[in-house]
Parts: structure tokens; C-alpha cells; sequence
């Protein structure tokens, strides 16, 4: 048993451990020591909690965290790098969930009933609040992870009058918060049964209207949600700790969700109210032809280029090309070409997707550049070699302002000497736009899976 | 349609304005090609060559000028080779409009429709009939060829068994198509290449192209809508000057590129830079028909000073190449003109009716300017209109007063909430102290992810996931001895879900970070 003062102590030690996590990931060199404090941190804070005199049930407390720890140290290990966005999803749903829990846990709570008067009223609102929020968490991040796991269609779902509808529920939703905030004892419930589930249809309806070439931003949102539902509950407990650390987490899931916003120029509101994904087609007719090239011809194109940028996008993780090509790269590199790899800011379906695959692959990350980098090169570049990626380098986003994505920068690939995208079939990237590059006169594209195209790439290119 | 190609007059002139391989395209286009004794014979093309293509050798200039219906030709006529021009000829040619009021007057009086090949526009679309482009890439490439000629070393740094080599250091001034070629050519001979321009904008071209860029410490740029650099202030040009000075001392050749339109060369190379060269340096000066870049340049001779600098005011033209460069050009410019069965003069056009300096027997110069800086984006041909800078100041200021707007109003109205807040707020519970926990968390959490790298976007991810797994310190806190209760059975589910939480956020970090390398 420790004293009040120390456990108190322990959780603010515990607050700088995390809040020392977060900012060692600014870099690569400091993140993993980030990570050590973050681990160090949750231990310091959970034997606070346990060894405290308010905790009990120590049995039932080990024997639950033992069963999670198996089933996360089994999912940790499993998931497959490509699959990472659904994980992470996954895991926000487990937050808002248990944000739901304690949220009722708390108001069937036989402590907090004594409660009177004002302290009571605000104990309810907060218990209302955080159990909304979880809610929402809860339900956006399944729906999130469906889409992203291709279970659930990835398109935009919008129906007329889908803001009015929300905007109703929200009302009703603040009705029976003040009929809930009145009600004697545990007589609120009912009202608690029917604002959690209005939470969870909210959740629902507006992961599903948000299209999937969004879906870098609906992640971190949820990551920001699930902060705030922490924070919710820290009040309802009068935990500090608790308020802190969801206070990070919330305000870090934030900036990142805005920085994802602005890296595709749209407004963080638009992006959250949905919708994006159907809209018309380009304003614009593309000129010129579609001609494609054989893998032997593209290996020769490699052969005589000195400089070659590669710019992957999802269809890259879908087809796990991220190996051979870092082969390939390798390949290329000891015939002492400079061969570097564009990323931008919204490839793949999760911030920084696509860093993580190549690193999965042991692709050095000094050779691996962000777009602001490597535009202005692009023109000098002999080959650009497009995998599996197609908005991100959509010239329409530049010149055609009838074209949904315009304004969003994108990596300038039609500067290069020779463009050679790799594609599986013909059709229109995540936002549904035809994309003019295809058609340039420098751009060939090579058909087939990127894997095997890749593959086929290297031994043309070793022999 | 007929056209014709007279001898150029001028001794110096060794180009002419059409090779056998332009003369096969121009009747691909469907033009009649007529071309004088021996126009080709300093450029090395023989009269059997053209003849071979399929011209047809005509004896005497007159004849070319009487009979045909366009004239290719280099170097501007002379008054006496107007006089054998007719009515309604159209001439393409260098014809330097502003050098040559007389001349270009007495075109129009004769009305003859003369194109000056030197004043077609550069914007993107005409960069194929740019004359002075391709020119100038073969004046800089060649400046580099006649400096290490008269420079008595290697370019390149060598490391042989008879000692070490140091390397050549040229200095290129201007990176304008000739500075770039320059700049490209020192350097693949292995030379040292550095570069100055006023033009911040080229720094990167210079780069590009291997030479490292100079610059003065004065913040002024000297880009212009037109594409060339305007003359600067004297602040810069004293700083400029002291720059050159250093530069002179150190380096083996300087090659000069200066020029503004219309005007005399700038004077860069001053007697005391020549003087403070070391015996041997070279100074190639591409402005000396202008004038010349450095004072002691003389148009056309070779000079070398007292303390035995080289200073080249003549270039050899490389006449073959040079010839087969500028036929192409005009080739572009009749494709662009309509070749032979539809052509005409269409003065709606940008690139005719800047460069058409006579028509119909009026002068047509100087014409109204054309905005085609490189700095206001791609699509040169759509004319892109640049605010001035007044405007972009008054933008930015509205921007600005309208950020101090919104500030204020949003700084008021958390105000007013933690005012609201703080009034209602019951002494009891410790609501604000929390509150104030809460918001500073919040800044904290802003302002440590705004440094973090794009690359770890999706680590930091899965950290604040395993993070926000503190939820499990409410479970924690609800469990009880009793677990039949259902406050505890809560607990323990939330307890289980959050754990998952932890473990898996923080292992799934690990495994990615573990994949960073180097």
C-alpha cells in the first residue's frame, strides 16, 4: 500500500515519461528511446493505481490484464506491416469501448451516489460526455477498420439530409443529457442506453460517408477521439493522470489529422463532415494516347537511366512489392545509379504508410524523401517509376480546377525524362478522377502486379 | 511557294541560313528551295550537298531576292541588299531592331515583311524558334573549348606519376542559356565551376548543371517579367564587384555572359579584377559584339594584357553546327506560320506579331511587353498575371489584420468560458483544478507533435494508442473484491480491452522502429 501523496507523485512522473514519448519521436534515432519511456511510463502508472488503498480485486486484475497481454502480444506480432492502419483502428474501437465502460462503471459506482448538488450535476455531465465520446470512438474506428480491411465498401455513403439528421441527434442527444443530469440515483440509465447507442449510430454514419482516399485523416481523428475519451473519463474520476495523458493524445491525434488535411488541401471540417470521393468527374478532356510497355523495355529504360526516383503508393502494400523493390533498389544502386523514393504526405492509407513499408523492407531512410524534397529534382530525374500510386501524382491537381483534387500538391513525376507507372489495371485512383499522366507522351505504363512486375524487373535487369 | 537562301555578305559571317538537312524539311513543308553559289561553303556545306537535298543553286543573290517569296537569312541585311528585295517579301532573319532603326525603316518603306529571328518572345511555346537560345548554347559550350585553349593546363585534376594536377577554376557570369551551357561543358572537362547571376531564381539551374552558385549578401533580385535581369542598384553592384574581385585573384578562367536588352553590355571586369588575375588566366567575354563585360575586351581580337591575361573577344561561331541549329529554328517558325499552302502572317499571334518588327510598311516595334518569367509558373503560353508588389503587400496585410481579427475574437470567447466556467463552478469540487490540468495537457500534446517527422506519423500512432490505453487506470480504480458486482464485471472488460491496448500498441511501436535504419 502506498499513500495518497506518493501515488499522486507517481502519476506525475508517469505524465512526463509520456509526455518525453511523444517528443522523442520527432526523430528516427530518438523514437525508439521514446518508446521506453512511453513503456516505463504505463508501468509506473499502473502499479501506482494497483498498489494504491483505493484498488481492490487484485486476483480478478491480473488475471485480466494476463489474458489481454496474450492477445495483444499475439496480435503485435502477427499483423502484417500492410495491415497496420486496420490494427491501429482496431485498437482505437478498444479505447472508446472501455472509455464506455468505466463511463457506466462510474455511474453505477455506489461512491459517486452520495454525491450532491452541484458536484453531482457536473459528476453526470462529465460521466454523459465521456461515455458519448467513447461511443462515437468506438463505432468510427470498426467502421474505419471495415473500410480499411476492405470488408465494408470503401466508398463514400452519403444520403440527402444526412447533416440534419446528425444535427437532430445531437439535439436530442443534449435533451436527454439534462433529463439524465435530473434523474435520482441510478434512474438515468435509460437515458444512458439510448444516448450510447444514438453515440454509436453518429460513429457509425460518419465514418461511413467518408470516402477511402481520405482515410489517413479518419485514423488519426479516431486516434484523437480515443484521447479525448481518456481525458473524459480522468474527469469523471478526478484522475490527473488520466486528464493528461488523454489530453496528449487528443491534441497530438488533432495536429496530425489537420496536417493531413492540409497535405491533400482540403479543409479538416470538410473532410469530417464527409462526402468526399463522388464527386464528378474531371472538367477536363485528356488528350493524347495510353501506350504501354513490356517488362524487358522497362528494365532496358532502368539500365541507361543514372537517376531514378520511385513513388509508391497503396498499390504498392496491397501487392507487398516493397521487398523486390528493395532488391531492385539495391540492384540498381551497385551499377552506381542514384535511386531515391518520393513519398507524399498521403500515400497509403495511413500517415507515414508508406515509411514504415520500406523501412519493413530495410530500405535506408537517408535515400527516402518527402514530395517538398524531391520536386524540384524531378525535372533532372532520367525515370520516375510510379508503383501502385496514382492521385499523388496527378497532374489534373495542378492545372484542371474542375477536377475534385485540385489545389492538393502532388509529386511533379511527368517532369522527369521517362515516367513508368506500374498499375494493375486501367481504372481511376481512390478519388475517382482519370488521371492525365497516363496519357503523357513521356509515360508508359507497365500492366500486371506490382510484385511480379517488379520481380520480372530484376532479372531482366541482372542478366 | 518559294524560298530562298542568299550567301551571307558579311566576311565574318560564316553561318547561312539553311543546311541540306533543313532544306529537305522545308520541302516536306512544301516550299521551293532556292539557294545561292556557295552559301554554305564557310559552314561546309557544298553547293552538291544542297543540290543532293534537292535545292536549287541559283547563280546570284538578286536573282534569290527578286524571285522569291520568303528569304532565309542570318545576319541582318544590309541597305544595299534591300534594295533588291520587292514588295511583300517576307524576310526571317537576325535583325536586332533596336541596334538598327535605319535599317529596319527602310524595310518597312520597301515594304518588306521582315521577322526579327532575335526578338521571337520566350515564352515556353516558342523555345523551338528561340535563335538566341540555340546560339548561345553553342557560344557557351564554345567559350569553354577556346578558354582551355588558350589557358595553357589541364581542366581536370589529375594525380599521375609526374605529379599532381590541380584542377581549372572557371568563374561563369550569367547562367542565362549560354552561362548554363558553359557552366555544363567546364565541368564535364573537370574543371572547378562557379557561377554568379543576380537572378536568385537560377541557383538551382547553376546547380543543376555542377557549378556552385555565387551570390552577394544583398537581398535583391534581379529577375525580370521579361526573363532577363535588369540593371541593379549600386549597393549590389559595389558587393558584386568586391565578390569579383576575390574571385579574380583565384580564379584560371572567367567567362562573361551579361546582357540587358538593348543596351550596352554591363561592364563587370574591371581594369583592376584583370589586373588582379594571375599571368595566364583567360577572360572569354560573349558580350563583346555588345560591347564587351570587361573593360579591356576588344569585339573580335584576342588581346593579352601586361600581366599576361588572355582576353577573347571572338568566338568562333562552330558555323556547321551553329547553321543546323537555326535552320531548325526557322523551320519551326514556317511550321508555326502555316508551312507553304496555308501560310500566312497572323498577327494575333504572340510569337508573330512580337517578333513581325515590319508589316505591311509600318514598323511594328518595340512591341508591347510580355509577362514569361520562369518564377510565375508552368503554362508561360496562357500569360500568367503576376500581382504587383503592392498588391501582394495588401494581401498579406488583410490576411494579417484579419489573423488578429479572429485571434482576438477567439481569445475572447475562451475568455468569456472560463469566466462562465469559473462563476458556476462549485467550490467543492476541484472541476477547474482539473480544467487547468486539462488545457495546459492540451498545448503540450500541440506542440510537441508539430515537430515530428512524417515519417514517423504512423509509429506515433500506435504510441498515443498504447498511451490512451490509460484508460485501464479507471478500471483499475472501479474493481472491487466483489465480482459479482457488476460495477467490477464493467471494470474487468474494460480492464481486458485497454490492456490489449497497451501491450499491443507499445510492441507493434517497437517492431516498426526496430525497422528504421540508416
Amino acid at each position: 500500500m502506498i499513500g495518497h501523496e506518493i501515488q499522486t507523485a507517481a502519476y506525475l512522473f508517469a505524465s512526463i515519461l509520456f509526455i518525453l514519448s511523444l517528443g522523442g519521436l520527432s526523430s528516427q534515432e530518438s523514437a525508439k528511446r521514446g518508446v521506453m519511456y512511453g513503456i516505463v511510463g504505463m508501468i509506473i502508472a499502473l502499479l501506482a493505481t494497483v498498489l494504491g488503498h483505493e484498488a481492490e480485486g487484485h486476483v480478478y486484475i491480473l488475471v485480466a490484464v494476463a489474458i489481454a497481454s496474450l492477445i495483444g502480444v499475439s496480435l503485435a506480432r502477427k499483423v502484417e506491416m500492410t495491415a497496420m492502419p486496420q490494427l491501429i483502428a482496431i485498437l482505437h474501437s478498444f479505447v472508446g469501448l472501455a472509455a464506455v465502460l468505466v463511463g457506466f462503471g462510474s455511474y453505477l459506482d455506489p461512491e459517486t451516489q452520495t454525491l450532491t448538488g452541484a458536484t453531482h450535476s457536473i459528476h453526470v455531465v462529465e460521466v454523459y460526455v465521456g461515455i458519448f465520446i467513447g461511443a462515437l470512438t468506438f463505432t468510427g474506428s470498426i467502421i474505419a477498420w471495415g473500410k480499411l480491411d476492405g470488408k465494408i465498401m470503401s466508398k463514400a455513403l452519403i444520403y440527402p439530409g444526412r447533416h440534419a439528421i446528425n444535427i437532430l441527434l445531437l439535439i436530442v442527444t443534449a435533451i436527454l443529457g439534462v433529463l439524465f443530469a435530473q434523474a435520482e440515483g441510478t434512474d438515468g440509465m435509460i437515458y444512458l442506453y439510448i444516448m450510447t447507442a444514438i453515440g454509436c449510430f453518429i460513429g457509425v454514419m460518419m465514418v461511413m460517408a467518408i470516402g477511402g482516399g481520405d482515410m489517413p485523416v479518419v485514423v488519426s481523428m479516431l486516434n484523437s477521439y480515443s484521447g479525448w475519451a481518456a481525458a473524459a473519463a480522468g474527469f469523471m474520476l478526478g484522475n490527473d493522470l488520466l486528464i493528461v495523458t488523454g489530453a496528449l493524445v487528443g491534441s497530438s491525434g488533432a495536429i496530425l489529422s489537420i496536417h493531413m488535411s492540409k497535405a491533400m488541401n482540403r479543409k479538416f471540417v470538410s473532410v469530417i463532415l464527409g462526402g468526399f470521393g463522388n464527386t464528378s468527374g474531371s472538367s477536363k478532356a485528356i488528350e493524347g494516347e495510353i501506350t504501354t510497355i513490356n517488362h524487358e523495355e522497362a528494365a532496358d529504360l532502368l539500365k541507361q537511366a543514372k537517376s531514378i526516383v520511385i513513388v509508391p503508393g497503396y498499390g504498392m502494400a496491397v501487392a507487398k512489392a516493397q521487398y523486390p523493390i528493395h532488391d531492385l533498389v539495391q540492384t540498381l544502386r551497385k551499377e552506381g545509379k542514384e535511386v531515391r523514393f518520393a513519398i507524399h504526405p498521403v500515400a497509403g492509407r495511413l500517415p507515414g504508410h508508406m515509411n514504415v513499408l520500406l523501412a519493413e523492407a530495410k530500405v535506408p531512410y537517408d535515400i527516402v524523401m518527402e514530395m517538398d524534397e524531391i520536386n524540384p529534382d524531378l525535372p533532372d530525374t532520367d525515370v520516375v517509376m510510379v508503383i501502385g500510386a496514382n492521385d499523388v501524382v496527378n497532374p489534373s491537381a495542378q492545372d484542371d480546377p474542375g477536377c475534385s483534387i485540385y489545389g492538393m500538391p502532388v509529386i511533379e513525376a511527368w517532369k522527369a525524362e521517362k515516367v513508368i507507372i506500374m498499375k494493375r489495371s486501367m481504372s481511376a485512383g481512390y478519388s475517382g478522377e482519370d488521371n492525365p499522366l497516363f496519357y503523357k507522351d513521356n509515360s508508359e505504363m507497365l500492366l500486371g502486379d506490382a510484385k511480379d512486375s517488379v520481380d520480372k524487373l530484376l532479372s531482366y535487369i541482372k542478366k | 511557294m518559294k524560298v530562298g537562301i542568299p550567301a551571307e555578305i558579311a566576311q565574318d559571317e560564316l553561318r547561312v541560313a539553311a543546311t541540306p538537312k533543313t532544306v529537305k524539311r522545308l520541302q516536306k513543308q512544301g516550299f521551293d528551295v532556292y539557294i545561292q553559289h556557295d552559301a554554305g561553303i564557310k559552314a561546309n556545306f557544298s553547293d552538291k550537298e544542297f543540290e543532293e537535298a534537292g535545292a536549287k543553286i541559283v547563280a546570284s543573290a538578286a536573282d534569290i531576292y527578286r524571285d522569291s517569296d520568303i528569304v532565309l537569312k542570318v545576319k541582318e541585311p544590309t541597305l544595299e541588299e534591300v534594295d533588291l528585295m520587292h514588295e511583300g517579301l517576307v524576310l526571317l532573319s537576325h535583325l536586332w531592331p533596336d541596334q538598327n532603326k535605319e535599317l529596319i525603316q527602310k524595310l518597312a518603306d520597301k515594304k518588306v515583311n521582315a521577322v526579327a529571328m532575335d526578338a521571337i518572345p520566350r515564352i515556353s511555346r516558342a523555345q523551338k524558334m528561340d535563335v538566341r537560345s540555340s546560339m548561345a548554347n553553342i557560344a557557351g559550350y564554345r567559350a569553354v573549348i577556346e578558354g582551355s585553349y588558350h589557358f595553357g593546363r589541364f581542366l581536370n585534376g589529375q594525380i599521375t606519376a609526374a605529379g599532381k594536377v590541380d584542377p581549372a577554376k572557371v568563374l561563369v557570369i550569367g547562367a542565362g542559356v549560354a552561362g548554363l551551357a558553359a557552366i555544363g561543358a567546364a565541368n564535364s572537362l573537370g574543371a572547378i565551376v562557379r557561377a554568379f547571376d543576380t537572378r536568385k531564381e537560377v541557383a538551382e539551374q547553376i546547380e543543376s548543371m555542377g557549378a556552385s552558385f555565387l551570390t552577394v549578401e544583398i537581398d535583391e533580385d534581379g529577375a525580370t517579367s521579361s526573363g532577363y535581369s535588369k540593371e541593379m542598384s549600386k549597393e549590389f553592384i559595389e558587393a558584386e564587384m568586391q565578390l569579383f574581385l576575390e574571385q579574380a585573384k583565384d580564379v584560371d578562367i572567367i567567362i562573361t555572359t551579361a546582357l540587358i536588352p538593348g543596351r550596352p553590355a554591363p561592364k563587370l571586369i574591371l581594369d583592376y579584377h584583370v589586373a588582379a588575375m594571375k599571368p595566364g588566366s583567360v577572360i572569354i567575354d560573349l558580350a563583346a559584339s555588345a560591347g564587351g563585360n570587361c573593360t579591356q575586351t576588344k569585339n573580335g581580337e584576342i588581346v593579352t594584357t601586361e600581366n599576361g591575361v588572355i582576353i577573347v573577344g571572338k568566338l568562333d561561331q562552330l558555323p556547321n553546327q551553329a547553321s543546323q541549329l537555326y535552320g531548325n529554328n526557322l523551320c519551326h517558325l514556317l511550321d508555326d506560320m502555316g508551312k507553304a499552302e496555308n501560310f500566312k502572317i497572323d498577327m494575333n499571334d504572340d510569337v508573330i506579331s512580337r517578333s513581325m518588327v515590319t508589316f505591311d510598311g509600318k514598323v511594328n516595334w518595340p512591341p508591347a511587353p510580355l509577362q514569361v518569367s520562369p518564377t510565375a509558373g508552368g503554362g508561360a503560353a496562357t500569360k500568367p498575371v503576376l500581382p504587383t508588389p503592392e498588391e501582394l503587400k495588401a494581401q498579406e496585410a488583410a490576411i494579417a489584420k484579419k489573423k488578429a481579427v479572429s485571434t482576438a475574437i477567439g481569445l475572447g470567447v475562451v475568455g468569456l468560458l472560463l469566466f462562465l466556467i469559473g462563476k458556476f463552478a462549485p467550490q467543492e469540487s476541484n472541476f477547474l483544478q482539473h480544467m487547468t490540468v486539462f488545457v495546459l495537457a492540451v498545448f503540450v500534446g500541440w506542440q510537441l507533435i508539430t515537430n515530428v517527422t512524417h515519417a514517423l506519423h504512423t509509429p506515433l500512432m500506435s504510441v498515443t494508442n498504447a498511451i490512451s490505453g490509460i484508460i485501464i487506470v479507471g478500471g483499475l480504480l472501479q474493481t472491487t473484491n466483489d465480482a459479482s458486482s457488476p460495477v467490477t464485471i464493467i471494470a474487468l472488460v474494460a480492464i481486458l480491452l485497454a490492456s490489449i491496448n497497451i501491450v499491443g500498441g507499445f510492441l507493434v511501436t517497437h517492431r516498426m522502429l526496430k525497422m528504421f535504419q540508416k
